[in-house]
């Protein structure tokens, strides 16, 4: 069959360069995931707050290593990442900010709140 | 087959059991309420003065600090199942995996809710 219609192709990913708005929304499903590694790690670090202060110390020697630290603040971009962008969903669900330029806007804007509000966060746990 | 469903149901957009929007419902409602709770929880670790064993008992057993992370709690493991529904639902395609994970994840969020809201009432209400 030639291949003469002009009909959109649906992307093929191996072959297609995504746009950044296609990157951003698979962002936001990992960074759901990511959050949901967080929330338990959350539970285990207050129910041991909630035991003894042995078990506190082992779980708080974890999350205060130089890994653990890494992966908090992996934590903290994936919050704001997922937290910024969950309104950007919002803002669409009313129907707003549905053009393409709008939406090359606002995906940039969710990035920069992500990284601006977890920079904020780790400046004030630093300074307190 | 033919549909028998009145035009009237239809436009309402609701299931024949009328929850057809709970599951999109409720990860919107949930998302809003996470908005300020998520603030609040990261503000609150980044201020406290230490994060060693006394400082987090004392943080958590003002009312305040207990109340709000029990809601962030209830609202994010809701918010989470809601979501790794979505994510099991679009990548196990066979029906009883799917249900099974489905089952697994939901036990799993309500299990560590329950014990994440325990042992914030155990801190709050230690003598």
């Amino acid at each position: 069959m030639a291949w003469n219609d002009k009909r959109p192709l649906s992307p093929h990913l191996q072959h297609y360069k995504m746009p950044l708005t296609a990157y951003l929304s698979i962002a936001h499903r990992a960074a759901g995931i990511v959050n949901s590694a967080a929330i338990v790690m959350l539970v285990l670090l207050i129910t041991s707050a909630a035991g003894s202060p042995s078990s506190y110390e082992f779980m708080a020697g974890i999350a205060g290593s130089w890994f653990g630290k890494l992966v908090l603040f992996g934590f903290t971009l994936t919050l704001y990442y997922h937290m910024a962008n969950g309104i950007r969903h919002l803002f669409w669900d009313i129907g707003r900010g549905l053009d393409l330029e709008d939406a090359k806007k606002s995906g940039n804007v969710c990035l920069i709140a992500a990284g601006v509000l977890s920079l904020i966060t780790w400046m004030v746990a630093l300074a307190s | 087959m033919s549909n028998y469903r009145t035009p009237l149901s239809r436009v309402k957009g609701l299931g024949s059991a009328k929850e057809g929007t709970d599951h999109f419902w409720m990860q919107r409602l949930t998302a809003i309420a996470l908005v300020p709770l998520v603030l609040w929880l990261a503000f609150s670790i980044a201020s406290l003065p230490g994060m060693d064993y006394v400082s987090i008992r004392e943080w958590l057993s003002q009312p305040f600090s207990a109340i709000v992370m029990i809601l962030f709690m209830t609202a994010g493991f809701y918010h989470s199942r809601l979501g790794l529904q979505v994510v099991i639902e679009d990548y196990i395609g066979s029906h009883g995996p799917r249900t099974a994970a489905i089952i697994a994840v939901t036990f799993i969020a309500v299990a560590l809710g329950i014990t994440g809201v325990f042992s914030v009432l155990r801190i709050a209400f230690a003598s």
